[in-house]
């Protein structure tokens, strides 16, 4: 049965089965069942061919595909390595999770236009599939653009003046760092390699000269402005104004992870940890990256509003994973490898949690979840593991990466990084501790009432799956070894 | 036998189809005929054009001695790589126009005077498939007040009384850059004793006296890029498309320009030779910032304007700017992604002004602000502005993508890397342009306007759905114009390395 | 080279000039359509002269084929500039129909007075809405 399926039309069934969601949904919106209904199936059926690719990547397949030739030296093209692998396995389970959730939601909080939102979603979920499989430069940039343009729908739900603002700050920061500076360093690398496609070992050594490459290599990091590394980070405060289940999978896990993913990506197939650590490129990023998670920890500190808490708490640990690529040593960039999957189903559950509070009892501010936590047991149990993954304390899939990252930076003797990593844990800990004793600690103040059920049920299972993954690390952690392996 | 006979004049034939479909509209005079025989003389044009594209591709350079003179006394149609895809491009867009053409028309221009329109539609789009084809100096410059005569007289045909002004300054200035160019000419032909451009070119080693080409090349350059708008001599344009009626700026917008600036790179690469230095400054340089200032300076503009014709005419200024800055980063492909913009661009805009045009025949209104919402009640008409949108910006997935790749990637290779950057930039320029007409298209609530309208007929829609559709083609499956593209510039650096 | 030589080759020059320049100035200085119009087409006659003057030859005939004419002026020219005059009064044509009708709908044909009749509707309109 498995069989039946080649490589080549596994990666397309991954494209198409999104697409066609995004297609029937926008035909079902009559019938919001039947719409709900096929989200739902679209997802899982994703998820199945997600797991087939995986269960093939594992066994040492690297599934390609040559889509189309736009113009010579210009080609659309598919190849599955490890590290798309993995964010397309994270990508597409986390996707069942929040359809489920947003069907909670949306309809608890009975919000309008859920035709365009479930549509638009699924497009949002397609490019990332697309971000995730794509074979070269070219074809990540196209995604990587989609992404953009299909989620400021989402962004601008609201349609208030206060979310066309925020989208107006979201989509002119993505698109015009990601065409100012993404698309030269994606020109400049295929003018001076000739080519664009992701290779094992890197493309560019001995292409550019050292200073070059630094310069090359800041326009790949900042060209992802996906990836918030400071000061391209306020899109992704202004993007909270969307509902909670867009804030929850793209700003925690497709939007920003194909920033960190494209980094990544880069960092290891075009760049080769080799040639940055050789002609120290990426040393800079270090400081930049460390500073970012210490500032966006500051930040998150003193914000009242619990998604913007979250958001900045995302921004911090967004560079985890990008100090990680610029460490750029092999033990690094599993770490951060690791990390694009902890924080996803980690960060999610704390989304999930938040939009359960705010459809359960409209509340959107820390200072006003005294008790909460004997309100809604199952809600800020969910969020507390999640809590615990951020600050990376075990049994949670947070410990992981960071355990990593925290290893290859003492074996770099990096110790600037190190220390970012202790102050910035013990920052976290700061930020997040007090939500949880101010919910648990403080009188109920009122009866037990959760959210509905599909929001309870969504966010139990990516908690349980924050624990499973410290449990069970096997999978992320052959996929990244597999990654930096020679 | 008839077929060989016909296939052997098709130079002339591609021009000759137009010039006389305009002459037959001209002469019944019927409305009701004037749209079927421009049709038809249109496609009889493009087969044209696309038969000299299998045969130059196949045989290279054609030569067609008109009336059977030798190229020393005669005129001589020459067809290469070149100025082949400005032949395809140029009938593609007029037939494309005029299948927009009917409705539009129709709406906007009285009965009486509705076969006048289609006989200067076409009557232009003979000038300037004549410009493109010719060898011959002067001869160019005949159809280039041809062409300009047509179409002073199509703006003139808009419903505003503006038009009129518009149309008068655009002759007056217009005449200028003719006269200057045939000034050019004159100075040209007393150096060399020739009008045949290659026979200009072969001899002009030969001319002793420098300062009569110099006085040649800036006569004609100047006079060229006042009919191509090029920054800052643009001034015409921005009131000419916005007045003339709809169909006339979609046949202006994707042609009229395009072949003055094929002009433009035929004589820099052919006659005069890129880097001749003005004093101080290289025409290279001198070319470099004028697109540079064309770019930024008109797409800023752009971003201010309350008309939506009048944003895109100046959107069509900056986006000449990467024409034009292809021709002067003059290396393979910066030339190959210049003439992919060509075509990209004649098709993209072509697409905006028909969708323009069709919530011009819905609501009577062109302006931005009355366009609140309009996507919810014309849904089509706004995905196909959507599309060209993104095409401006060069949003991979459309043909602006694959024509900006080109001409970054030749920044890069001359070692120009601030110019690339300059590039993406300056299209972030038209990120917020389009981004404010998608904003009060797509996501603000229905004004008055939007509520009364209804989706365009399908006779407006067909032909701006395939150009739409084409941009998006052009922008994923681009391998056969792009190498179309990739011989021009080959031909055009061969000329003279 | 005869006194009447010089000047012909000299003078005929400066007239070109003088001509050219003056078209010119005629165009950007007056804002009146019809005198516009004048000073284009003083601009364009400027251009037959300079095709022309170097065209002719003294003593030189018209270009017949026959053996008692040895000396031809160069024909071209004077077909180009045929050429040249008809697009001229073409041009020149629709110029004054466009004022013509300029007239009819402005009520004026100076072009101050036009662009402030212009802004003025523009104003009134802003002003209505």
């Amino acid at each position: 049965m498995i069989a039946m399926f080649s490589d080549a039309s596994l990666l397309i069934l991954a494209l198409a089965i999104p697409a066609a969601v995004a297609l029937l949904v926008a035909l079902a919106g009559r019938w919001p069942n039947l719409r709900e209904a096929i989200s739902l199936v679209g997802a899982l059926l994703l998820a199945v061919t997600i797991f087939m690719l995986l269960a093939r990547v594992l066994g040492g397949a690297r599934p390609s595909l040559h889509l189309a030739t736009i113009a010579p030296g210009l080609d659309l093209a598919l190849a599955l390595e490890p590290l798309g692998m993995l964010f397309a396995s994270v990508a597409a389970t986390l996707w069942i999770a929040n359809t489920i959730y947003s069907i909670g939601y949306m309809r608890g909080n009975s919000e309008p236009r859920q035709t365009p939102f479930y549509s638009a979603f699924a497009v949002a979920i397609f490019s990332t599939m697309g971000v995730a499989l794509s074979g070269n430069l070219i074809t990540l940039f196209l995604f990587y653009e989609l992404l953009s343009l299909s989620t400021f729908p989402l962004v601008t739900h609201k349609q208030s003046p206060e979310a066309m603002r925020a989208g107006r700050v979201y989509l002119l920061t993505l698109i015009g760092a990601s065409m100012i500076l993404l698309l030269p360093a994606i020109i400049w690398t295929a003018v001076a390699t000739g080519t664009t496609a992701f290779t094992p070992g890197g493309i560019l050594a001995g292409h550019v000269n050292p200073i070059g490459m630094a310069v090359l290599f800041g326009m790949f990091v900042f060209g992802a402005a996906k990836a918030a590394v400071m000061p391209l980070h306020r899109w992704l405060p202004a993007a909270m104004v969307a509902p909670t289940p867009v804030s929850a999978l793209l700003h925690a896990v497709a939007v920003v992870k194909a920033g960190v993913f494209t980094i990544l990506k880069v960092s290891v197939y075009v760049f080769g940890l080799d040639t940055l650590r050789e002609t120290g490129a990426s040393q800079w990023l270090v400081y930049v990256a460390g500073f970012t998670i210490i500032a966006a920890s500051f930040v998150a500190l003193s914000a009242d509003d619990l998604k913007r808490r979250l958001a900045y708490s995302t921004i911090g640990q967004l560079s985890y994973i990008v100090m990680a690529a610029a460490i750029a040593t092999p033990a690094a960039a599993i770490g951060a490898a690791l990390h694009i999957a902890a924080h996803a189903v980690s960060k999610i559950t704390l989304f999930f949690a938040a939009g359960s509070v705010y459809t359960a009892e409209h509340v959107t501010k820390v200072s006003r979840m005294d008790g909460i936590g004997r309100r809604m047991p199952w809600t800020m149990a969910a969020f507390a593991i999640g809590t615990l993954a951020m600050i990376g304390l075990p049994p949670t899939a947070g410990f992981l990466g960071k355990w990593f990252m925290l290893g290859a930076a003492g074996s770099a003797s990096d110790w600037f990084a190190v220390g970012v990593i202790i102050v910035s844990t013990i920052l976290n800990g700061a930020y997040f501790l007090p939500i949880l004793t101010a919910a648990f600690l403080k009188p109920a103040g009122g009866p037990v009432a959760e959210a509905p059920v599909a929001i309870v049920v969504a966010l139990t299972a990516t908690a349980i799956g924050t624990v499973l993954l410290f449990l069970f690390p096997d999978v992320p952690l052959r996929l990244a070894s597999a990654m930096v392996a020679p | 036998m008839t077929l060989a006979v016909l296939q052997h004049h098709l130079p002339v034939l591609v021009v000759l189809m137009p010039l006389l479909g305009g002459l037959l509209v001209a002469i019944i005079r019927h409305p009701a005929a004037s749209w079927p025989i421009a049709i038809a003389a249109a496609a009889a044009s493009l087969a044209g054009a696309l038969a000299l594209s299998r045969e130059v591709a196949a045989n290279g350079v054609i030569s067609y001695a008109l009336g059977g003179f030798p190229s020393e006394l005669g005129i001589e149609y020459r067809v290469d790589a070149v100025n082949v895809l400005i032949l395809v491009v140029v009938s593609f867009m007029a037939l494309a126009t005029l299948v927009f053409a009917r409705l539009s028309v129709a709406s906007e221009i009285d009965e009486g005077r509705q076969p006048w329109f289609y006989t200067m539609m076409l009557v232009a789009t003979a000038g300037l498939l004549g410009m493109a084809v010719t060898g011959d100096a002067f001869n160019a410059f005949v159809f280039l007040e041809i062409s300009s005569l047509a179409t002073y007289t199509l703006i003139a045909l808009g419903r505003d009384r503006r038009a009129l002004v518009a149309a008068y300054q655009y002759l007056i200035v217009g005449t200028i850059g003719a006269t200057f160019y045939v000034i050019g000419v004159g100075l040209l032909y007393l150096a060399t004793g020739t009008l045949n451009l290659e026979l200009i070119a072969e001899r002009l080693p030969e001319v002793t006296s420098p300062r009569a080409l110099l006085a040649a090349e800036a006569f004609i350059l100047v006079g060229i890029a006042l009919k191509l708008a090029l920054f800052p001599l643009h001034a015409w344009l921005p009131n000419a498309y916005t007045y003339a009626p709809s169909a006339a700026t979609v046949l202006l917008a994707s042609t009229a320009t395009k072949v003055a600036v094929y002009l433009l790179a035929r004589y820099i690469f052919g006659i005069f030779g890129l880097h001749r230095e003005f004093g101080d400054i290289s025409g290279a340089s001198l070319l470099i910032l004028l697109s540079l200032a064309a770019m930024f300076l008109a797409s800023a503009a752009a971003i201010f304007q309350n008309d939506v014709k009048r944003l895109l005419a100046f959107s069509s200024i900056g986006q000449i700017g990467y024409i034009t800055l292809g021709i002067a980063i003059a290396n393979s492909d910066a030339l190959t992604g210049a003439f992919l913009h060509i075509a990209n661009h004649a098709v993209l805009k072509g697409a905006a002004f028909m969708a323009i045009g069709a919530i011009l025949y819905r609501c009577g209104s062109e302006r931005l602000d009355d366009l609140a919402g309009i996507g919810r009640a014309m849904p089509v008409t706004g995905a196909v502005l959507t599309i060209a949108g993104l095409a401006l910006i060069g949003v991979p997935g459309t043909s602006g993508f694959v024509s900006k790749w080109y001409l970054v990637a030749g920044a890069f290779d001359a070692g120009k890397g601030w110019l690339a950057l300059m590039i993406v930039a300056s299209s972030f320029l038209a990120v917020l342009y389009v981004g404010r007409i998608m904003e009060i298209v797509w996501f603000r609530p229905p004004g008055r306007v939007a509520l009364a309208a209804a989706e365009a007929p399908g006779g407006l829609l067909v032909p701006m759905v395939a150009l739409a559709t084409l941009t998006v083609l052009l922008g994923i499956a681009a391998y056969w114009p792009a190498e179309m593209a990739h011989s021009a510039a080959e031909a055009l650096l061969g000329v003279r390395p | 080279m005869t006194f009447v030589e010089t000047l012909a080759s000299e003078a005929t020059r400066y007239v070109i000039v003088i001509v050219m320049v003056a078209g010119l100035y005629t165009i950007i200085a007056r804002g009146n359509l019809i005198k516009k119009l004048v000073g284009l087409s003083l601009f364009q006659s400027s251009v037959y002269l300079l095709y022309l003057l170097p065209a002719k030859i003294f003593g030189g005939t018209a270009p017949i084929l026959d053996d008692r004419f040895e000396v031809y002026s160069n024909p071209l020219p004077h077909v180009l500039i045929l050429t040249a005059i008809v697009v001229g009064i073409g041009t020149l044509a629709l110029g004054l129909a466009l004022a013509i009708r300029i007239k009819a709908a402005y009520g004026t044909i100076e072009e101050s007075e036009i662009l402030a009749r212009d802004a003025a509707r523009a104003e009134g309109k802003e002003r209505g809405a």
